[in-house]
C-alpha cells in the first residue's frame, strides 16, 4: 500500500522523464498520463490516511528503510496529493508545461515529499529530501535557456544542499550516540554530546529547506521557475518540508534544551523579518516569496514551542492558501505577461474570477477571520503565548505585518484598469478548477482542529486572542489599503537584507578562490614537484655518464692499453734465432746466480 | 573457473593475433565484445555460486616457485567479487563503445583484452607476488594505451609519466610485499597463509615500514593526494575507453589493495596508523573536489573528481581500524560504504568519461569553454550526462548515496572532526557539477566550429547509448536496491572487520 503510495508517482514521474530524453512524442500524452498518476495518488493518500499502514524494508546494515503514517503524515499526504493534482491541472493550460520533462519532474518531486513525510527514520528521510533538492534544481532552471533561471535553480539547490549536510552529520551522530536504526522515534535516546550534534544537524538542515534566516535568498531566485512550480514548492512540498521535519521531531528538539528556543526564535525572527522584506517587494511573485518564509517561520516557531498540531494547521492552511496565490500569480503571468505588482493594476477586474479566488487568498494570508490563516496563525500564537509572552509579541507584530503584504497586493490587482494596459491574454480553462477548489480550501481548512484526532489544539487559543489578531490583520489590511503604492520600500529589505550577496561574499567567494589557488599549486608545486624529480634523475644519469662513468670506462682503457703495452715489450725477445735465446738464457742464468748468492747471504 | 575468466580475454587476443590486420575492424571489436560477455556470464555464475557464509569461493592453487613460497593461488570473496563484475562491465561497455573506432583496430582490441585479462586476474591473486605481476602487468598495457591511442604528441608525455609514477609505486609494493615474505615463518607470499599467521601481530618499526612500504605504493595507483599528479594528465590524454578503465578499475587495484593486503596483514599497524590514513582521505577529498572545482578542462575535472572520491574509501578504510572510539556496525559501515564506493565509482566515472569521449568525438575539445546551450541541440547526451554528473555528487537513489552515507556515518563515531570536513566535500562536488552541466548543457547554443563550415553535431549514437546506458541503469539499481551488493559485500566486511581489530 505504502509502497505503491511513493512508488506510483516516483516510477511514472521518473518514466516519463526518461521517455522524454528518448523521443518527443511522449508529449502528447504527458498531461493526461500525470493527472491520471497524481488522481491515483491522491485516491491511495486518503486510504493510507484512513488504514495508517506501516512497511519497511532493509537497506543498510542494520538500517532500514521504514514508511508509515500516523496523525501527522497522514494529514501531510493528503495536502500534498491535493497540491500535485491542482498544480497539474493548472499547468494544463500552459502549452509550454505540457512536456513529460515538466510533468515527470513535478511527480518525482511529489514522490520524494511522500517519502519524505512517511519515512520513519533518518535514512529515508535523507534520500527523499535530497531527491526533492534536485528534482527543484531541475524544475526551477526549466527554461533551461535562461541564465537567471539556471543561476537560481543553483543557487537553490547548493544552498539546501549545504544546510543538508546537518542531516548527514545528524544521522552519523545518532548511529554514535547508540541509535543504530536511525529510527526518528528513538532519537532523543542519543547519548551525551552525539544528542547536542544529532539536534543541530536537523535543525540546520530544516532551517535551510524551509527558507528561514539565514538562508531565506535561495527563495527568491527560486520565483523564475514556472508559477506552478513555485505554488508546488510553497505550498505543501519543499519548503514545508522543512517545518513538518521540524514538527515531526519536536520531542527531541525539547531533550536537547536549547534547540527548542532556538528554533522558535529562528521562526519568530524570520516571520518579523520576510514578512518587511514581502512588504517592500514590487514584484508579486518575489512578495509571495518572502510571505512563505515568514508564514512557515510560524510553523518553525510552533515546532520550537512544542505546538505540532497548531503548526500542522498552519502549514495545511498556508499550503491552500498559497497554491492558490501562486496558481492566480501564474495566471495573470500567462494573460498579462507580467508580474509586475505596478504591471498587475486592475487585474482583478479584468480577470474576476482569479480575481476573487486572489482576494480569498490574500485574505486569509493576512490572517482576516474567518479564514483558514486567521486559525492556523492563532494556533501557532497561542503555543507560543504558552513558552514566552515575548515570542507571541513578535508573533503577533509579524501577523501585522502580513496585513500590510496581503493589503499591498489586493490594493494594487483591484485598482481601476489603467487607460494604457496592454492587450489582455486569455486564462485558458484548465486553470480554474484548482483555483476555485484551493480558494474553498483556503477558506474552510481553519476548521480542521474541529475533526479532533491529532490537530485538536493545545492550548486552543482564547476568544479574546482570536479578536486580537482579527482586528489586528484587519486593521493592517486596512492601512495597506489606504496607503496602497506609498507603502515605504526601504531598499535593503527590497533587496532581501542582502542575505545572498552576504552568502556569496562569506562561503561561494573563498571557497571559489581557495579551489582557484589550489588549482594553481597543484600545477605548479605537485606536478611540478614530481616532474622536477623525474628530470633530476634524467641529469643525474647524464652527470653520471659524463663524469663517472667516463673515469671509469677511462680506467679500464688504461688497464687495456698497459696490458696491451705489455704485450708488445713481451714480444720482443720473441725473435726466433737460436743465438740470441742462448744469449738470454744465459743473462737469465747469471741473474739467478746472483740472487741466490744474495739469499744465502741475506741468510 | 576463475582461471577461465581470467584467462579467456588473454585467449581471445591470442587468436586475434593470429588474425591478419586487413580483417575488417568489426570483426576485431565483434569478437572482443564476444568475449566480453562470455567473461560477464561466467562471473555471474561465479557470483551466485559464492558461498554464502562469508570466506574464499572458486579457490584454486597450483604450485608455481615452490622454493620463494610462491603460488599461483586464486579466489573470490565479498570483497573482490563486486570489483571482478565491475572489471567484467566496464569492459564490456568499453568494447560497446570502441564499435565505431578505426584507429590499428587490431592491436587496440588486443591490447585492450590483454588489459582486461590482468584486471580480472588482479582481483583473483590471493598470492602476493601473483598480485604484483598482475598490478605491473596493468600499467604496461594501460602505458601502451595511452601512448598509442591518446590525443597526440602530448599523449606519450603523459603516457611516460604514468608510467614511471606508478611503477615506481609498484616497486614500493614489492618492498613491503618482501617484508612480509621475510617477516612469516616459515616464508610465504599466500595471502590466506598470512592473514592466518599473522606475523607482524606485535606491530613495532618493522610492521610499520612495512605498512609505509604497501601504502604508498597503493596510495600512488589510488591516487591520494600528494601522489596524484600522474592522474589528471593521464586522463586528458587518454582516449575515452583508455579512461574509462584507468579510473573505472585501475584505480580500484589501489584501494582493494588496502582491503585485500594492508588492513588483514598488518592488522595491529592498521589501527595504530588508522588516523593517518582517515587524514590522507579526508585531505584528497577536500582538495580533489576544490581543485576539480577550478578546472576548465572536462577531462581533467572528473580526473580530480575521482580523487575526491578515492579519499572517501580512504576515509571509510581508515575508520574501520579506530577501534577504540566505533562499535562494531560503525566500522562496518565503514568497511562496507568503501567497497561500494569502489564500485559505484568505477561505474559512474566509467559513464562520464565515456560521455566525455562523446564530446570529444563532436566537438574536438575537452575544453568546456568552447560549448554551451548543448541540451537544445543534443538532449539525450544531456539527459545522461545530467543523470551521471548527479549520480558523481552523491545524489540518494543512485549508488554513489549508498556508499558516501554509509562511509559518512560509519566513520562519524570514531573521527568526528575528519568526518565532518569530509561531508563538505559533497558540497563541492555538487557546485562544480552544476557548474559543467551550466557551462556545456545550458545557455544560448555554441558549438566549436571545424574551419569552414559548421562542425555537424549528432546527438548520442546506438552504439554509445549501448555503451553507458547499462552503466548508468547499474547505479540507479545499485542506489534503489543496494541489497543486491550489500548481501555480497557485507559477511567480507564483516569479517575484515574482526581481522583488523584482532
Amino acid at each position: 500500500m505504502l509502497w505503491l503510495l511513493v512508488g506510483v508517482p516516483l516510477l511514472g514521474g521518473a518514466g516519463l522523464v526518461v521517455a522524454a530524453l528518448v523521443t518527443r512524442r511522449t508529449d502528447r500524452w504527458a498531461t493526461a498520463s500525470g493527472l491520471v498518476v497524481a488522481a491515483v495518488t491522491l485516491a491511495m493518500g486518503i486510504a493510507a490516511a484512513v488504514l495508517r499502514p506501516a512497511t519497511g524494508a532493509p537497506l543498510l546494515a542494520g538500517i532500514g528503510f521504514g514508511l508509515g503514517v500516523d496523525g501527522l503524515s497522514a494529514v501531510m499526504l493528503v495536502t500534498v496529493a491535493v497540491a500535485v493534482l491542482a498544480v497539474l491541472v493548472f499547468a494544463a493550460g500552459e502549452a509550454e508545461l505540457r512536456t513529460a520533462r515538466f510533468v515527470g519532474l513535478v511527480l518525482v518531486f511529489a514522490g520524494a515529499m511522500l517519502v519524505t513525510v512517511t519515512a520513519t527514520g533518518l535514512l529515508p528521510l535523507l534520500m527523499a529530501w535530497e531527491v526533492m533538492g534536485a528534482t527543484s534544481w531541475a524544475l526551477i532552471a526549466y527554461h533551461f535557456r535562461d541564465p537567471a533561471a539556471v543561476g537560481a535553480a543553483h543557487t537553490a539547490f547548493l544552498t539546501t544542499r549545504t544546510a543538508d549536510l546537518g542531516l548527514y552529520l545528524a544521522a552519523g551522530a545518532a548511529l554514535a550516540g547508540g541509535v543504530g536504526s536511525l529510527a526518528l522515534a528513538d532519537l532523543p535516546a542519543a547519548r551525551g554530546a552525539w544528542l547536542h550534534l544529532l539536534v543541530a544537524g536537523v535543525v540546520v538542515a530544516a532551517l535551510g529547506k524551509s527558507a528561514q534566516l539565514p538562508f531565506s535568498f535561495w527563495l527568491s531566485g527560486a520565483m523564475r521557475g514556472p508559477s506552478p512550480v513555485s505554488a508546488l514548492l510553497h505550498s505543501a512540498t519543499m519548503v514545508a518540508a522543512g517545518a513538518y521535519v521540524l514538527l515531526r521531531l519536536a520531542p527531541l528538539l525539547g531533550t536537547s534544551g536549547w534547540a527548542g528556543p532556538l528554533v522558535a526564535w529562528v521562526g519568530a525572527a524570520t516571520a518579523l523579518v520576510l514578512g518587511l522584506v514581502a512588504v517592500a517587494q514590487t514584484d508579486l511573485k518575489q512578495l509571495l516569496a518572502a510571505s512563505t518564509c515568514a508564514q512557515i517561520g510560524y510553523m518553525v516557531l510552533a515546532a520550537g514551542v512544542g505546538g505540532t498540531a497548531a503548526g500542522t494547521v498552519a502549514l495545511v492552511a498556508h499550503a491552500a492558501t498559497k497554491g492558490l496565490l501562486f496558481l492566480a500569480a501564474g495566471a495573470w503571468l500567462a494573460a498579462l505577461g507580467t508580474r509586475q505588482l505596478d504591471g498587475l493594476r486592475g487585474a482583478a477586474r479584468r480577470f474576476p474570477v482569479v480575481g476573487v479566488t486572489f482576494t480569498v487568498g490574500a485574505l486569509s494570508l493576512a490572517g482576516v477571520p474567518p479564514l483558514s490563516l486567521w486559525i492556523g496563525k492563532d494556533a501557532v500564537l497561542a503555543a507560543a503565548l504558552d513558552a514566552s509572552p515575548a515570542l507571541y509579541g513578535v508573533g503577533l507584530v509579524a501577523a501585522a505585518v502580513a496585513g500590510l503584504y496581503s493589503g499591498v497586493a489586493l490594493w494594487y490587482v483591484w485598482q481601476a484598469v489603467p487607460d494604457d494596459a496592454p492587450v489582455a491574454g486569455r486564462v485558458s480553462a484548465p486553470m480554474r478548477p484548482p483555483l476555485i477548489g484551493l480558494a474553498v480550501l483556503a477558506a474552510v481548512l481553519g476548521l480542521l482542529p474541529q475533526l479532533g484526532g491529532g490537530l485538536a489544539l493545545d492550548p486552543a487559543p482564547a476568544a479574546s486572542e482570536l479578536v486580537v489578531s482579527g482586528v489586528v490583520a484587519v486593521a493592517a489590511v486596512a492601512l495597506a489599503w489606504r496607503l496602497g503604492e506609498r507603502m515605504p520600500r526601504p531598499a535593503p529589505l527590497r533587496g532581501w537584507v542582502g542575505l545572498e550577496r552576504a552568502a556569496h561574499a562569506t562561503v561561494v567567494a573563498p571557497v571559489l578562490a581557495l579551489a582557484s589557488a589550489l588549482a594553481r599549486f597543484d600545477d605548479r608545486v605537485l606536478a611540478r614537484g614530481a616532474d622536477d624529480t623525474a628530470l633530476a634523475t634524467v641529469r643525474l644519469a647524464r652527470t653520471l655518464d659524463r663524469r663517472v662513468e667516463f673515469s671509469v670506462d677511462g680506467a679500464v682503457r688504461a688497464v687495456a692499453a698497459g696490458a696491451r703495452v705489455l704485450g708488445r715489450w713481451a714480444r720482443r725477445p720473441q725473435t726466433g734465432q737460436l743465438h740470441q735465446y742462448y744469449a738470454q738464457t744465459s743473462v737469465g742464468f747469471a741473474l739467478l746466480a746472483a740472487l741466490a748468492l744474495l739469499v744465502i747471504v741475506v741468510r | 573457473m576463475l582461471s577461465l575468466i581470467v584467462f579467456w580475454p588473454a585467449l581471445v587476443a591470442a587468436v586475434l593475433l593470429c588474425v591478419p590486420a586487413r580483417v575488417p575492424p568489426k570483426v576485431f571489436v565483434g569478437a572482443w565484445i564476444a568475449a566480453s560477455l562470455v567473461d560477464l556470464v561466467l562471473i555471474g555464475v561465479v557470483w551466485v555460486g559464492l558461498p554464502a557464509g562469508g570466506g574464499y569461493g572458486f579457490e584454486e592453487r597450483v604450485v608455481w616457485i615452490p622454493t620463494a613460497g610462491i603460488s599461483y593461488h586464486v579466489g573470490v570473496d565479498g570483497l573482490s567479487l563486486p570489483l571482478l563484475a565491475l572489471t567484467g562491465v566496464l569492459f564490456t561497455a568499453c568494447a560497446v563503445f570502441a564499435w565505431r573506432e578505426t584507429r590499428r583496430v587490431k592491436a587496440y582490441v588486443t591490447l585492450f583484452l590483454a588489459l582486461q585479462a590482468v584486471s580480472l586476474g588482479l582481483f583473483v591473486a590471493l598470492d602476493l607476488i601473483l598480485f604484483f605481476v598482475f598490478f605491473d602487468l596493468s600499467i604496461v598495457f594501460m602505458y601502451f594505451v595511452i601512448a598509442g591511442w591518446g590525443h597526440g604528441a602530448a599523449a606519450r608525455g603523459a603516457a611516460l609519466r604514468f608510467f614511471l609514477y606508478t611503477f615506481l609505486g609498484s616497486l614500493a609494493l614489492l618492498l613491503g610485499f618482501i617484508l612480509l615474505f621475510l617477516a612469516a615463518v616459515p616464508h610465504t607470499f599466500d595471502i590466506p597463509e598470512l592473514v592466518a599467521a599473522n606475523p607482524l601481530a606485535g606491530g613495532g618499526l618493522y610492521s610499520g615500514l612495512t605498512l609505509l612500504a604497501i601504502g604508498v605504493g597503493l596510495a600512488v595507483k589510488t591516487p591520494s593526494v600528494p601522489f596524484h599528479t600522474w592522474l589528471p594528465p593521464a586522463h586528458t590524454e587518454a582516449p575515452a575507453t583508455g579512461s574509462a578503465v584507468l579510473a573505472g578499475v585501475l584505480l580500484k587495484m589501489g584501494t582493494y589493495g588496502f582491503v585485500r593486503i594492508a588492513m588483514p596483514l598488518l592488522p595491529a599497524t592498521w589501527r595504530d596508523y588508522a588516523m593517518v590514513v582517515v587524514i590522507v582521505g579526508v585531505v584528497s577529498v577536500v582538495y580533489g573536489a576544490l581543485v576539480a572545482l577550478a578546472q576548465t578542462d572536462l577531462k581533467r575535472m572528473i580526473a580530480y573528481t575521482s580523487i575526491n572520491h578515492m579519499g572517501y574509501v580512504l576515509l571509510g578504510v581508515g575508520a574501520a581500524g579506530l577501534v577504540a572510539g566505533s562499535d562494531e556496525q560503525a566500522r562496518q559501515l565503514a568497511t562496507t560504504g568503501a567497497v561500494t564506493q569502489m564500485v559505484s565509482h568505477g561505474l559512474i566515472t566509467g559513464a562520464l568519461f565515456l560521455l566525455a569521449g562523446v564530446l570529444h568525438d563532436r566537438g574536438g575539445t575537452y575544453d568546456m569553454g568552447a560549448y554551451s546551450g548543448l541540451a537544445a541541440r543534443v538532449p539525450r547526451f544531456a539527459g545522461l550526462f545530467v543523470i551521471a554528473a548527479f549520480a558523481s555528487l552523491g545524489l540518494p537513489g543512485f549508488s554513489g548515496f549508498i556508499a558516501e552515507f554509509q562511509i559518512f556515518t560509519g566513520a562519524l563515531g570514531a573521527a568526528p572532526v575528519p568526518t565532518a570536513v569530509a561531508v563538505t566535500g559533497i558540497v563541492v562536488t555538487a557546485g562544480l557539477f552544476l557548474l559543467a552541466v551550466q557551462r556545456l548543457l545550458l545557455g544560448p547554443l555554441r558549438v566549436p566550429d571545424a574551419p569552414g563550415t559548421p562542425r555537424p553535431f549528432p546527438d548520442v549514437r546506438v552504439s554509445e547509448a549501448l555503451a553507458v546506458v547499462p552503466l548508468l541503469v547499474l547505479v540507479v539499481v545499485l542506489g534503489v536496491v543496494p541489497r543486491v551488493l550489500l548481501d555480497v559485500i557485507e559477511p567480507a566486511s564483516r569479517t575484515l572487520v574482526d581481522l583488523v581489530s584482532r
